[in-house]
């Protein structure tokens, strides 16, 4: 991440402002160009911006500073208050029609990944016990039609076209019958990406509508979009009228400013966000998780969630308690490098902790599956005294190690340089849970 | 219509979205003050020129204000014409056909067009009577092959393909050898779309660049990083990470047609230091085009 979170900015603005008090005018002026600032970074339109800003100055002028908070964090927790009522609340849910098929009808622009969603809703659907039906309408893309069929074939849902045909309206029309006939519940139709500009295929998407009589419209965005995010789904909007939006790519390093503009702009909500390449990767979308983002400040709560499902508690407990009386030794990394194997890749991990996004210093407590081995016959390779006392392995205690363990002595370096990056980490974590008692932040072993 | 008034057409959103406000905004001021700055602040940041960039561009107007090159509203036109001219640099770098092969690299995150755009380079290296190959090294997204595919049946390319699922890293190396063996002109190879944020997958790519390296030196002669006109800040980060994979050495901007942020061009060159190679301006094979800075700012730019 280029930019570093808006809490650490934050922190800096508010840095001379000491004690409490109300905040003034200027305080928050302050503070507001750098939530400004946050914000365009983060794609947010502008005129989003300026709206939201001159919403939330009104607000924060005048008020008392909770006893428990900086200024700083106060104002933070306005920002993060307004975004998440201007995010909306959850509807991660296709409204199913009483009477079958439920037509849901997919529509963005080029690459937003419209097939890859398609065949993910199919798989959400199936679980929920639906019969789906795929609807290749993208004539246009050479063997988009094929992709889908694969994409039916990996989720084990049927996929409809007219082979050779070119007329999407006509396959979209024909799609409810063969439904029926199939006995499918759900059609989802998969059209091929537009440029909202094009009137001509504009127009065909209305056609469509007009013959596959969708209930939901569900417009498919790339979450790396920029300020066009509004014109965009604006275009889409006013020419077919939207029920919803899916937001894609979400799993990369994108803030997603986008999903604020287009809910702020058009008033639909987002549905679904796309975490993955894998497709059960298609997830109920979090308006709150999604603020933090925006602001910079990491999706503790999507990491909190996946910890506590994963992290043993009395585990984490006992090494919160260790790492309260700072005795956080080598044989906790090593327990605590277990459990976080559980998690996942480790840098999807850091990168939800706020101020851990920036990944050019994780480089070195960066863990690979193959690492992984290794760590752990090194620090089996070591005494335990040198376990309980890493301070205690000089040269000659490392080469032991090295020989031992069956890695070189650099390897062992790096190791408990990591190690004292982590500790230093934890520390910090510890020290932001102190700090903020009334913050939602808090990890299963913090607590 | 000749090939400017084409370009001037494919940027007309981005002309509309940013030089026309600059237009309204010189029209409507009478003189230049902290609240027309701010205005012209915000226009650039509109346009996804970044905000750093922006702010050196903001620095340099300032500045122009103090030393009395800028007097009035109207002087702002020409005024940023030649900071951006100035930031862009003025002439094309092509990409050079030499030795047998050239191998040029695709690399990208998902849905930025990269299958496509291997299409059209096909077609514009084939009119200039290039023996081209494409390579469909992305093994992982369903029907890619087939798509590219399609598209050397069209510009009448040799293509090379594996199995779905297969090594892309295998598909590169077997189409070195046969554009060695076959006196092949122009290899392209296509890679799957992947979140510079993957590590894995950006091993897969690193790997992918090894295997190239190593079989001919200089190669890949170009790494193309195709990057969504429509995509906001988050092209910094790409560029940045793509870079430290496979060595970018130039970026394809596509569907700039679409948006009237071409803004995020200037932000690529004056921040990331690569320079931008092509731009996709329309569907058709041919609005895939070389892009030529100067160019650019005339159309960009121009009045009429």
């Amino acid at each position: 991440m280029i930019f570093e979170g808006l809490a650490d900015k934050l922190q800096q603005t508010f840095k001379k402002l000491r004690g409490r008090g109300k905040l003034t005018e200027s305080d928050v002026n302050d503070a507001m160009r750098e939530v400004r600032m946050a914000l365009l970074e983060a794609d947010v339109n502008f005129k989003v911006v300026k709206d939201f800003i001159n919403r939330v100055k009104e607000r924060a002028v005048g008020q008392e500073v909770l006893d428990s908070l900086t200024p700083g964090q106060h104002v933070i927790k306005i920002v993060n208050d307004e975004l998440t009522a201007l995010m909306g609340g959850t509807q991660s849910r296709i409204m199913i029609s009483s009477k079958p098929p439920t037509v849901v009808m997919l529509v963005g622009l080029q690459g937003a990944g419209k097939t890859t969603t398609a065949g993910k809703l199919a798989g959400l659907l199936l679980k929920q016990n639906k019969r789906p039906l795929l609807v290749a309408a993208d004539v246009y893309r050479p063997a988009a039609i094929k992709q889908l069929q694969v994409v039916g074939e990996k989720v084990g849902v049927p996929v409809f076209t007219i082979p050779g045909s070119q007329d999407p309206v006509l396959i979209a029309k024909q799609a409810t019958d063969q439904a029926l006939a199939m006995a499918r519940d759900v059609v989802i139709i998969d059209t091929a990406g537009r440029l909202h500009i094009n009137d001509e295929l504009m127009d065909e998407l209305v056609a469509i509508k007009i013959q596959a009589k969708p209930h939901e419209i569900l417009l498919v965005v790339d979450a790396m979009t920029g300020q066009d995010a509004v014109t965009v789904a604006e275009s889409f909007n006013t020419k077919l009228g939207l029920d919803g939006v899916i937001l894609t790519k979400l799993d990369g390093d994108a803030r997603g400013g986008a999903a604020l503009s287009i809910k702020a702009v058009t008033g639909c909500p987002i549905k679904f966000a796309g975490m993955g390449e894998k497709f059960d990767a298609l997830e109920p979308f979090h308006p709150d998780r999604m603020a933090s983002r925006i602001l910079g400040m990491g999706d503790m709560l999507s990491l909190i969630e996946k910890a506590q499902a994963t992290i043993d508690f009395e585990k984490a407990k006992e090494l919160e308690q260790k790492l309260r009386k700072d005795e956080f030794t080598l044989d906790q990394f090593l327990e605590q490098l277990q459990q976080v194997k559980k998690l996942g890749p480790l840098e999807d991990i850091l990168g939800m902790i706020p101020g851990m996004g920036n990944l050019k210093k994780l480089q070195d407590a960066k863990i690979d599956e193959k690492e992984f081995k290794k760590v752990e016959a090194i620090i089996q390779s070591m005494t335990k005294k040198e376990r309980r006392n890493p301070n205690l392995i000089n040269g000659s205690r490392r080469k032991r190690i090295a020989v031992g363990s069956g890695t070189r002595v650099q390897d062992v370096n790096r190791l408990l340089k990591q190690f004292y990056e982590a500790k230093k980490m934890m520390k910090r974590l510890n020290e932001m849970q102190k700090s903020g008692k009334k913050s939602n932040f808090k990890l299963p072993f913090m607590r | 219509m000749n090939l400017f008034n084409e370009l001037k057409k494919g940027l007309e959103k981005t002309r509309k979205g940013f030089t026309e406000k600059i237009e309204q905004l010189v029209s409507f001021s009478t003189k230049i003050d902290e609240e027309f700055l701010e205005e012209l602040e915000a226009v650039l940041i509109y346009a996804d020129v970044g905000l750093r960039t922006t702010e050196k561009i903001m620095n340099n107007v300032r500045q122009g204000v103090k030393d009395k090159k800028i007097n009035s509203p109207a002087d702002i036109k020409p005024f940023l014409k030649s900071e951006i001219s100035s930031l862009l640099g003025r002439d094309l770098i092509r990409t050079k056909i030499s030795g047998l092969p050239t191998v040029i690299l695709v690399v990208g995150v998902n849905g930025v067009g990269k299958t496509t755009t291997i299409g059209k380079l096909g077609q514009y290296y084939q009119r200039f009577g290039y023996k081209i190959m494409f390579a469909a090294a992305d093994t992982f997204r369903a029907a890619a092959g087939e798509q590219l595919e399609i598209w050397a049946q069209r510009v009448n390319a040799d293509i090379i393909r594996h199995e779905e699922g297969s090594d892309p890293a295998a598909v590169a190396y077997d189409a070195l050898q046969a554009a060695k063996s076959r006196n092949t002109d122009i290899l392209i190879i296509d890679t799957a779309g992947r979140l510079h944020t993957k590590s894995n997958l950006m091993e897969e790519l690193k790997k992918i660049y090894r295997i190239i390296s190593r079989e001919i030196s200089e190669a890949p002669h170009e790494t193309l990083l195709v990057l969504d006109a429509t995509t906001g800040q988050n092209a910094m980060n790409q560029a940045q990470l793509f870079s430290q994979a496979a060595n970018v050495s130039g970026v394809v901007l596509t569907k700039l047609d679409g948006t009237a942020k071409g803004g995020v061009i200037v932000a690529i060159k004056s921040e990331l230091e690569i320079p931008v190679k092509w731009i996709g301006i329309g569907e058709k094979a041919d609005d895939l085009r070389p892009f030529q800075p100067n160019e650019f700012v005339e159309a960009l730019f121009d009045d009429k």
